[in-house]
């Protein structure tokens, strides 16, 4: 018999406010631990959240972009449960009326055209973390991801493959950067998956019992973890067997699912509406300022550089890849750079020493005026081609503006052509030899001339003039 | 007149005027403590030398030719569920005995703002949880006009402190009546403000959508005073509500001819006290006397507030009191083996027996499967009652009640029958579950000596025409001074 598998997933997405949910505290990743706290999000008594209105925004850009359906009133409700890493005892978090209903995303798979239906988008609060020391008895815990915002995306259980799946996340990864809702940085936690599964025979209607597979913290292990569970339920169920209603999760180092125990999943959440928070109340008005502050996404933008830049559409692929980079390529060009002449050079020298050195685009020394400067001084002849690469690489050591670098290493380019034609002179006079070879029409040995002239002016001299006056010279 | 006698408003013009200094109140304040509390209770924290500090610099500031505020060198009580940055703050639990909270709560800072000088944390049940000041891991607080009465709950220190003159001013919280039925039984003022109308950042919560600070008084025009002080919007309360707080104090004056004053007759049938009665109905003739017409009406769902009361607020208290878990501060048990038992050691040791009661209650109607039978047939209830007074003040401009079937009952007399405990609280409960302001006024004395309150309940943000009604009722009643040895 064969079996048609059936999954949904539900994504948490880190949203990419400035401080969190419900106090001023900063979200910035990787802080000392402890150094984000005050008593709204250690829980301390008499405290009380006020709702950051950014984190309602960014969630609300999510449902426009997927044909939500935003409600015009929702709140929040205490899900009731004790872990050392929830300081109130309970998480905020939207249960019986969430801000978003339905909406949906279109795949294009290898298959054809795919749809998959959205549940829900509702908000949350993250808990904070422990840290265990090896060799140490003793838990530590970080109140710095306490309270930090995220939305939880739920889907219909639409999915029937893993291509899906990965096709889905890719998507939906790029959907929540280019719209600013998520950085979307997986190995800082801003985006987590958990999965429902479940099999049924080819056929039949009712879907069979599922298992939820918790925290899967890359797409690869999504879809490994995924395969390894339609395998596990397929063979179960082949050999007679019935699927027990559980909660797994994937060990990523031994690609295994290993049960959850049944203690820490029997959990009656008591969920009840957040009495310390008024509903969240969206009129039309609100919806109409956020869908037009709405950024562009990644199609569109790339349709826009191919036409009005008038770069090729694989230059447009990858300048896009980033709305840092898209946006870095446009500064660049309202700095008065050539269109194509900075796709090159962004594709070529900006990402391969952003590649190299892991460095994100805001620490990047070279501002996108400086690369624009650089750019304007090769097309005026005052640097050559070569000499701006070493002015490229000098840039990004020091931050220097391009024309400071080039007056004060004297590497304007000699393009006086008197000047040029004395040394040219020179050159040939002092090498009677190759004049000969020349003469006899070895014309290969005009390379040797113009590197010889090159060489006597340390690389200044302007090699297309140098070329021009040795030809006439030897006329 | 001795200076703890005062009330606020003239103490504070004594001192404006110079004419006796913070510190002068302060210390008599003191030396009435350091004599009444053994006997009294009223306190958990003391904090003498901190008043004093503050007393002696608002003495200096005023000396500078400075304002020092309304309430400008005031001693005041505040009940020990309200933070205080720096004093220690227990809401009456063992499980925070030793908590030094690092904030102060809004009220605190806007009384500050004043010039209040604080002299201590006042008495309370143990997170706010019971009728009558009894509960509290510090001990019972005793009613000055007669200490082997309970004080009523759960703001029983501050009213206890009042009466017994340990403090000028106070503050307490009010869930279900607690500033009203202690204010009643010690025969002080105590106004439950709107809900949302002063903000609840800094309150340790029992019931969130029922919990509203209030000030305690010696009279009218104190309370006036001391909510025109801490009224008002907080960004850091979102239910706070954001609108503009009225003169008070001016507003106390404007008399009460022509004002309807409706008597709802559900609260005046089986189970009241005939001395609580009579009391009341004399309260009534006054009001009459002074030109309020009095009208008959009806709240036709007050028999399910005290269930519905009791649902509500112990889901919300299950969930608030979570958080002490013994974690992150507060009391943790020192023989845990495991992550589990530090929490179930911790909250077994940590709280007395009317929180783990309640918090039983809470988890029970919240848990799967009971939920809709409980808290989702409370909310509806709750409505209901909102809408009972909707309804009646379609009609009349507040409505009179009495606060409790009794006056105060014998310590010790209702603490293990939690039931008739809840019931002492069925006057009052309703108006928390509307979110409506009610004031506690004292009316006169029951044949047993012991202080009777009347109720007005207002409409939403209306706290003007309590003030207006009660300070004509104050006029003819006088203050309930308690007995020579008395205490
Ligand atoms: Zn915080």
């Amino acid at each position: 018999m064969r079996y048609v598998p059936t999954i949904g997933l539900e994504i948490h997405s880190q949203l990419a406010t400035k401080t969190k949910i419900f106090c001023g505290c900063s979200t910035e990743f990787g802080s000392e631990p402890n150094t984000h706290s005050c008593p709204v999000c250690l829980g301390m008594p008499g405290v009380l959240p006020v709702l950051n209105r950014q984190a309602i925004e960014l969630a609300m850009r999510m449902g426009l972009l997927t044909g939500g359906n935003i409600q015009r009133m929702s709140y929040f409700a205490r899900k009731n449960y004790f872990y050392p890493d929830l300081p109130k005892g309970y998480q905020i978090s939207m249960f019986e009326l969430p801000l978003i209903r339905g909406g949906h995303l279109d795949l294009r798979t290898s298959t054809g055209e795919k749809t998959i239906r959205f549940n829900r988008i509702h908000l949350e609060e993250d808990a904070g973390k422990l840290i265990h020391i090896e060799g140490d008895t003793k838990s530590y815990f970080d109140v710095n991801r306490c309270g930090v915002p995220l939305i939880e995306i739920v889907t219909e259980p639409d999915f029937e493959t893993t291509e899906e799946i990965t096709l889905f996340l890719n998507t939906l990864k790029e959907m929540l950067i280019f719209s600013g809702v998520s950085l979307g940085n997986m190995e800082q936690g801003n985006i987590r998956v958990d999965a429902n599964i479940s099999i049924r025979p080819v056929g039949q209607k009712k879907l069979g019992t599922r298992t939820e597979i918790k925290n899967m913290n890359s797409f690869v292990n999504a879809a490994i973890a995924i395969n390894a569970e339609i395998e596990r339920q397929t063979d179960i169920v082949e050999q007679g067997g019935s699927i027990v209603q559980e909660t797994l999760l994937f060990d990523a180092a031994h690609k295994t699912l290993a049960a959850m125990r049944s203690k820490e999943e029997a959990h009656d959440y008591r969920y009840f509406p957040e009495p310390d928070l008024v509903p969240v109340f969206v009129d039309d008005e609100w919806i109409g300022r956020v869908r037009s502050e709405l950024p562009e996404m990644r199609d569109q933008m790339r349709r826009r550089f191919e036409t009005v830049y008038q770069i090729p559409a694989y230059d447009a692929e990858i300048l896009t890849t980033s709305p840092e980079i898209a946006c870095y390529y446009e500064e660049t060009i309202k700095a008065g750079a050539d269109p194509k002449k900075a796709s090159n050079w962004i594709m070529g020298e900006v990402l391969r020493v952003l590649n190299e050195t892991q460095l994100p685009l805001g620490e990047f020394k070279i501002k996108p005026p400086m690369l624009a400067g650089l750019l304007s001084m090769v097309e005026k002849g005052t640097i050559s081609g070569s000499m701006a690469k070493t002015v490229f690489d000098e840039m990004r050591a020091t931050g220097k503006d391009p024309k400071a670098i080039v007056g004060e290493q004297g590497l304007t380019q000699i393009s006086d052509k008197d000047a040029l034609e004395k040394i040219a002179r020179e050159v040939i006079s002092s090498s009677p030899d190759e004049v000969a070879k020349y003469k006899a029409g070895k014309t290969q040995v005009l390379g040797f001339f113009v590197g010889q002239v090159m060489k006597a002016t340390g690389g200044k001299a302007n090699p297309g003039e140098v070329n021009a006056i040795i030809r006439e010279i030897l006329s | 007149m001795e200076l703890f006698e005062l009330r606020a408003r003239e103490l504070a013009k004594k001192i404006r005027t110079g004419e006796v200094s913070s510190v002068e109140a302060t210390e008599a304040v003191l030396r009435r403590i350091e004599q009444l509390e053994p006997i009294i209770n009223a306190y958990i924290t003391v904090i003498a030398d901190k008043a004093l500090d503050r007393a002696r610099s608002l003495d200096d500031k005023r000396a500078r030719g400075e304002d020092t505020g309304p309430l400008g060198g005031v001693p005041m009580a505040i009940k020990d569920s309200i933070i205080v940055a720096g004093t220690r703050t227990t809401a009456g639990s063992h499980i925070l005995e030793n908590y030094i909270p690092p904030y102060n709560a809004h009220v605190i800072d806007k009384l500050l703002d004043a010039g209040a000088v604080f002299v201590g944390k006042s008495n309370t049940d143990e997170f706010t949880m019971g009728s009558t000041c009894e509960t509290s891991y510090f001990g019972t607080a005793r009613n000055p006009h007669n200490i082997d009465r309970v004080t009523g709950g759960s703001s029983g220190g501050s009213a206890a402190a009042l009466a017994a003159h340990e403090c000028i001013a106070a503050l307490g919280s009010d869930t279900g009546g607690s500033i009203r039925q202690p204010a009643s039984f010690c025969g002080v003022v105590g106004i439950k403000p709107t809900y949302g109308r002063v903000s609840r950042f800094g309150l340790i919560a029992y019931a969130s959508s029922l919990d509203q600070i209030g000030p305690m008084t010696k009279s009218v025009e104190d309370s006036a005073l001391v909510l025109s002080v801490i009224a008002g919007h907080d960004r850091r309360d979102s239910t706070s509500l954001d609108e503009p707080v009225p003169d008070y104090i001016a507003e106390t004056d404007a008399g009460v001819k022509g004002l309807r004053v409706g008597l709802p007759r559900e609260y005046f049938g089986e189970g009241l006290d005939p001395e609580v009665l009579k009391v009341t109905l004399e309260a009534v003739d006054i009001l009459k006397s002074e030109g309020i017409e009095i009208v008959d009406i009806s709240l036709p769902h007050t028999e399910y507030a005290v269930p519905t009361y009791y649902l509500l607020a112990t889901a919300e208290a299950s969930a608030n009191l979570e958080r002490y878990d013994g974690v992150r501060y507060g009391h943790r048990s020192g023989d845990a083996e495991n992550l589990y038992e530090m929490y179930s050691k911790s909250r077994s040791e940590g709280f007395g027996i009317e929180v783990k009661r309640r918090i039983m209650l809470g988890t029970y109607c919240l848990s799967a499967g009971y939920y809709d039978a409980y808290y989702r047939k409370a909310q509806k209830v709750r409505r209901l009652i909102k809408e009972d007074f909707d309804h009646a003040f379609g009609t009349v401009d507040a409505i009179l009640a009495p606060v409790c079937p009794t006056t105060a009952f014998p310590v010790g007399s209702k603490i293990n029958d939690p039931l008739q405990m809840y019931l002492a609280d069925i006057y009052t409960i309703s108006l928390n579950l509307a979110g409506l302001p009610g004031i506690t006024v004292p009316a006169g004395k029951a044949r047993d000596g012991l202080p009777v309150g009347v109720q007005f309940m207002g409409r939403i943000l209306d706290e003007s025409t309590l003030f207006r009604i009660a300070r004509v009722l104050e006029r003819n009643v006088g203050y309930l001074n308690v007995e020579k040895g008395a205490v």
